[in-house]
């Protein structure tokens, strides 16, 4: 990791508990969150952080069902 | 620094039956996800997870003890709000949230719903609508949309046949004592933002003692709605919001600040063995000389209803305890009011009673045919038998127990009034049983009958009785 990417948010997925409902990339302002084409364990499509763009204003992780899915962090 | 993360109310492992204990049990896209993270988000905030009782109720969200980190209690269906009344009045400091669906909140639990609104309990209710019965597999539910289809409407509600949505939502509103009524939804963003400012107002309003605050929230159940979670949130804000509208039904909790605590309450076995001595006073009764308590009476009174059969266990059961000894009284009868058979059981003791039924008794005071075949073999050997022999025509067969035949039936119409019967065979319980002074009983009776103008008869039918047994 770069220095400037040390200080920019940043959303990370835990994909086994993913449920690929696909709910945060409808509220991603930046739509920087998509699906991955394998299958976790459970066989759902887990979604992921494409890597650049994320602005750490929590939307996905209020739009995310699941208690531990999804991480924001806003430096 | 801003973390967005699972909230510590929350326990680390959902631990349950089967494998994954990482997630939660719900389908992809339903909203009771997103809902208990608003809720374990707000306890985090608010410093509650510790004094949090979480009710849940019957339906998908039965399990939220597997999720919350707090003091939970499960619900019978539709009763959470009842629940967590007793909790809230017997724990007043905790914070309760009664956490219910459609199905459970509209449909069976109305009642309790409704009252306990109407109660202005110092709760929280979260109202999870999603229109549907989820957990049973999608039949109609209170609050499904006309067209709506599903299991049980598979041509879509029709009014004529199955009513309109019911919006829980405004009828809690037109209730003085809900002083808080919201509807929000899971839809998008701000929505979301809403429906988590909505939940904090709910639990701020218990902690400041505002009372009953109700908050309803829209969320999809994309299985059961036959939709991917994309579609079935697009549904959700187009289709649902037109029959609930969503935003701010009532507030009038200003100036309702501790209002709405019910401190009163403490259950200790002291504060309600005083209340109750309170409501029967005994003492000065007990102090008569000569009577003493009696012990290990196990009694089953049986007749026609409306022969005083109960009131004659009644009577026995208040002379007991006006000797000092503890009590119990329980009837059994048929749904007619008069004739059909009825009884009653009686406990007699020293110490507390267990239970109420006396299934082997050692006192069994019969007035008719059935009775007497009904009960007879159930008692204990040496046991005291008292029939009314007037209309009990066959007599007992038992060699084992001491038997007392008398026509009360008979002697009560000489007296003039058929209906002391039951008076006299108690005459005959105390003489046979040599129980109390017959001056403590009939001291007793004038304590115990109600109307003044039968007292006189009534004394007079006991002595009867009392006289006719102890001849013997």
């Amino acid at each position: 990791m770069s220095d400037e990417n040390l200080t920019a948010p940043y959303m990370e997925v835990d994909a086994e508990l993913c449920k690929g409902c696909l709910m945060c990339i409808g509220v991603c302002p930046k739509k920087v969150i998509e699906q991955s084409k394998k299958l976790n364990s459970a066989s759902y499509h887990p979604v992921y952080y494409a890597g650049q763009g994320c602005l750490g204003c929590g939307m996905c992780f209020y739009a995310c069902p699941e208690p531990g899915a999804i991480r924001v962090v806003k430096p | 620094m801003k973390i967005y993360e699972k909230p510590a109310a929350f326990y680390d492992e959902f631990s349950r039956k089967g494998g994954n204990v990482k997630t939660t049990h719900y389908c992809p896209g339903c909203g009771h996800g997103n809902i208990h993270k608003l809720i374990a988000e707000a306890l985090d905030d608010m410093h509650l997870t510790e004094k949090t009782i979480f009710v849940s109720p019957v339906g998908c969200s039965v399990f939220g003890y597997y999720y919350f980190n707090t003091g939970h209690f499960q619900a019978s269906h539709g009763r959470a709000p009842a629940v967590a009344t007793g909790i809230k009045r017997a724990n007043p400091g905790s914070i309760v949230i009664s956490y219910q669906g459609d199905g459970d909140l509209a449909a069976i639990g109305t009642a309790e719903t409704l009252h306990a609104a109407n109660r202005g309990e110092n709760i929280t209710v979260i109202f999870v609508n999603n229109a549907i019965y989820g957990m049973t597999g999608g039949q109609m539910a209170p609050t499904t949309l006309l067209g709506q289809v599903t299991k049980t409407t598979p041509l879509g509600r029709q009014e004529d046949l199955h009513g309109n949505p019911v919006r829980m939502a405004e009828i809690i509103a037109t209730l003085p004592t809900a002083h808080y009524v919201e509807r929000v939804m899971i839809g998008d963003a701000k929505d979301i933002a809403q429906a988590r400012k909505a939940i904090r107002k709910g639990l701020q309003n218990q902690i400041d003692g505002k009372g009953y605050s109700f908050i309803e929230i829209l969320s999809p159940c994309p299985t059961n709605w036959g939709m991917t979670p994309v579609d079935a949130k697009k549904w959700l804000k187009e289709k649902m919001t037109q029959i609930f509208p969503v935003g701010l039904l009532k507030d009038t909790t200003e100036g309702q600040e501790g209002k709405w605590y019910r401190q009163f309450a403490d259950f200790v076995p002291e504060k309600t063995d005083a209340y109750l001595e309170q409501l029967v006073d005994v003492g000065h009764l007990a102090s008569l000389d000569g009577v003493s308590a009696p012990d290990g009476l196990q009694c089953k009174f049986a007749g026609f209803g409306g022969q005083g059969i109960l009131t004659l266990g009644l009577m026995f059961a208040q002379l007991a305890m006006r000797a000092g000894s503890k009590v119990s009284w329980i009837p059994s009868y048929g749904p007619e009011m008069r004739g059909g058979t009825a009884n009653c059981s009686v406990n007699i003791a020293q110490k507390r009673i267990g239970s109420p039924l006396a299934e082997t008794p050692n006192l069994l005071v019969v007035m008719n045919q059935p009775s007497l075949e009904a009960f007879e073999a159930s008692m204990q050997p040496g046991g005291l038998l008292i029939y009314d022999s007037s209309i009990v025509e066959k007599a007992p067969q038992r060699k084992d127990i001491r038997v007392v035949g008398l026509k009360a039936s008979d002697m009560a119409t000489e007296l003039g009034n058929s209906k002391v019967a039951n008076v006299i065979l108690l005459g005959a319980i105390i003489a046979a049983l040599d129980l109390y002074p017959i001056e403590f009983v009939k001291e007793s009776l004038k304590g115990i009958i109600k109307k003044k103008a039968l007292i006189d008869i009534n004394l007079e039918a006991l002595i009867k009785g009392y006289e006719m047994a102890a001849r013997r």
